[in-house]
């Protein structure tokens, strides 16, 4: 293999390793979001991520409707079901322990997972690329416009909720109950609202994640476990409730997974990205760009 | 112990010794249920005691079955012997997950082994010289105890003796355990961990000690399915399997040791009971744990215990004398 080839193979691997990376670094936005605001890990997010596929396939199947509005239809209902999931299972709980909270969160998710299984069986299911065309050429590797669109996503999603969270009223709220819910109660912000509406956006950026990724892997009722555990594995790698760090850690986490794919094995591709979270929990677990927030981390 | 441990067990014996007579149809269902139960047992320790919670053991149970496998069929080893090798690679790898992850606090051991679980289930299909792959392999030898060979189907009844017995086994060492100064520390360390850590226990080792023990619990069921099936491969010991063991406890009922046991039977006996329903599997799995967590956090034993005593206060005719705890 000649060096210009080895070198775009590994620009190939990059690329593709990038719009996965996008994928893992929205879900571990959806991870950071509700830990920020509760401290809570939530297990079910990757169910979140296969609900937005499967909705979105539903939406465009069985409704008919043009790819943008099914998009549509699927966050807005994954949103409603994180909102109705925090609204049954977590609020009556009366000062739950971690180890609660853990396995609340891991039944939500065998429930959604098992509930998905009953409606709409085993297979796998696949739709068409949201944009037509060729692929495109960039940088000597070759890369198809659907990857290219959730490398977009990530980016809109990124710069969406960095205006959200740094100018207006809702996004500053959210902050103040993440630093402190007390204070944030006493100047009149209504931390229970901030809890929920927590759980409805973060489900919506898991739906809008699983959504993009349709026309590339497909979707089945159990891929929510992986796409969770990697996405969590880019929340740690970037430090839990850094949202930036989190995008760059993603797409580090893709790159990784991708070009170890490419030039180790493909079959061990899932075994080295959670290597990678198991690793970095060892050595780094504020993460690769963390303060050591320990102590915050020991509030758990 | 305490007499009321001491009764369960010789109880539970008796229970054991007679059920092939009593339900000679049924019996040999409970062998895989009391390998389970084994497993629960080693992690009721750990949710119950330890307050931490694992989502991999199924990958301890995998290490303990496969390492059996290998040595006994590859290598010709005796049965006995490949149990300890799988109980020392366990212990080895419990140490580096536990080690790390338990200095730190909340989600991380969970998380860890979550991904510990995934990993050591894509090896186990991937590495297919080792482990023989997704199709896994066979001819594993059975048991060779006092001499009498256990090969089914005509021995079920000597391999569900020796499965129940190795449950007793694991009980006894489990209920010793509590009742010793370590129960005490990890009941203290369960109750208030800065307290704990105040009053000079060492709090971190005493987690880790339990993770590894239950891990060692999780092996030694591993090797002894592995020798009872006499084929391995890695369809049960996927992380659903780690879940479902978590549920079996907390349905059980965490508190006590003996919860895990009785997990271990009322989830073992569902899928008899939804044997048409395979697609079902998950939602129900997801449902019991959710309504037990929400509605019954103490586990059904518990649970059916202070149901009993609230009835009896309430009955007019008779006051009840209050019930102490059941460690």
């Amino acid at each position: 293999m000649s060096d210009s080839a080895g070198y775009s193979n590994l620009m190939q691997f990059v690329l593709s390793g990038l719009a996965f990376g996008s994928i893992y670094a929205m879900v571990a936005i959806g991870f950071n979001i509700i830990y920020n605001a509760t401290g809570i890990i939530n297990l079910a997010q990757g169910e979140f991520v296969m609900l937005g596929g499967m909705f979105l396939v539903w939406g465009q199947d069985e409704l008919g409707l043009p790819v943008w509005a099914a998009v549509a239809v699927s966050v807005l209902i994954v949103a409603a079901i994180g909102v109705a999931f925090e609204r049954i299972a977590i609020r009556p709980l009366r000062n739950p322990s971690v180890l609660v909270l853990i396995i609340i969160t891991i039944a939500g998710s065998f429930l959604f997972r098992g509930a998905v299984l009953l409606v709409w069986g085993d297979r796998l299911f696949s739709c068409d690329s949201f944009l037509s065309g060729d692929s495109i050429w960039i940088l000597g590797a070759i890369i198809t416009r659907q990857r290219i669109l959730i490398f977009g996503t990530l980016l809109v999603v990124g710069g969406i909720l960095a205006v959200f969270f740094g100018y207006t009223i809702l996004g500053k709220a959210m902050r103040a109950t993440a630093f402190n819910r007390t204070a944030a109660r006493l100047v009149g912000i209504n931390t229970r609202t901030m809890v929920m509406f927590a759980f409805g956006l973060s489900a919506a950026i898991g739906a809008l994640a699983g959504a993009v990724v349709v026309p590339v892997t497909g979707i089945a009722w159990e891929h929510g476990v992986l796409l969770g555990l990697k996405g969590f594995a880019a929340a740690v790698l970037g430090g839990l409730g850094n949202n930036a760090a989190a995008v760059v850690a993603g797409l580090l986490l893709g790159v990784i997974e991708s070009v170890a794919a490419g030039t180790i094995s493909t079959d061990y591709k899932d075994a080295i990205a959670l290597s990678a979270l198991l690793i970095v929990l060892f050595i780094r677990p504020a993460g690769l760009f963390g303060r050591a927030e320990l102590t915050r981390l020991g509030q758990l | 112990m305490g007499l009321k441990n001491l009764t369960g067990l010789v109880l539970l014996s008796l229970a054991v010794i007679v059920l092939p007579y009593a339900l000679p149809d049924f019996y040999f269902k409970l062998i895989q249920i009391g390998i389970y139960a084994l497993i629960c047992i080693g992690l009721s320790l750990l949710l119950g005691y330890a307050g931490q919670i694992s989502l991999g053991h199924a990958a301890f149970y995998a290490l303990g079955a496969y390492t059996s496998a290998i040595l006994t069929v590859r290598y010709g080893w005796s049965p006995w012997l490949a149990v300890w090798v799988g109980i020392g690679l366990t212990i080895i790898l419990a140490l580096a997950i536990g080690i790390p992850s338990l200095r730190l606090q909340g989600h991380y051991l969970a998380m860890a082994t979550l991904a510990f679980g995934e990993i050591a289930f894509v090896v186990a299909t991937a590495w297919v010289a080792l482990t023989g792959g997704p199709s896994g392999f066979g001819h594993i030898p059975k048991w060779n105890v006092f001499g009498y060979r256990l090969v089914p189907p005509r021995a079920d009844q000597a391999i569900f003796y020796f499965v129940w017995a190795a449950v007793i086994l694991g009980l006894l060492v489990a209920l010793n355990l509590i009742n010793s100064r370590v129960g005490r520390a990890l009941r203290a360390i369960h109750d208030g961990e800065q307290a704990a850590d105040v009053l000079g226990i060492p709090t971190a080792t005493y987690k880790i000690k339990i993770f590894v023990l239950s891990a060692a619990y999780a092996s030694v069921a591993g090797s002894i399915y592995a020798h009872v099936s006499g084929y391995v491969n890695p369809g049960p010991f996927s992380v659903e399997h780690s879940i479902l063991f978590i549920t079996m406890v907390i349905v059980g009922g965490m508190r006590t040791v003996w919860g895990g046991v009785a997990g271990a039977c009322l989830m073992g006996l569902l899928p008899e009971l939804l044997a048409d329903l395979e697609h079902w599997r998950f939602a129900i799995y997801g449902l019991i744990l959710l309504i037990i967590m929400m509605f019954i956090p103490q586990g059904i034993l518990l649970g059916v215990r202070d149901l009993i005593a609230w009835s009896l206060e309430k009955l007019p005719f008779r006051k009840a004398d209050s019930p102490g705890e059941t460690e």
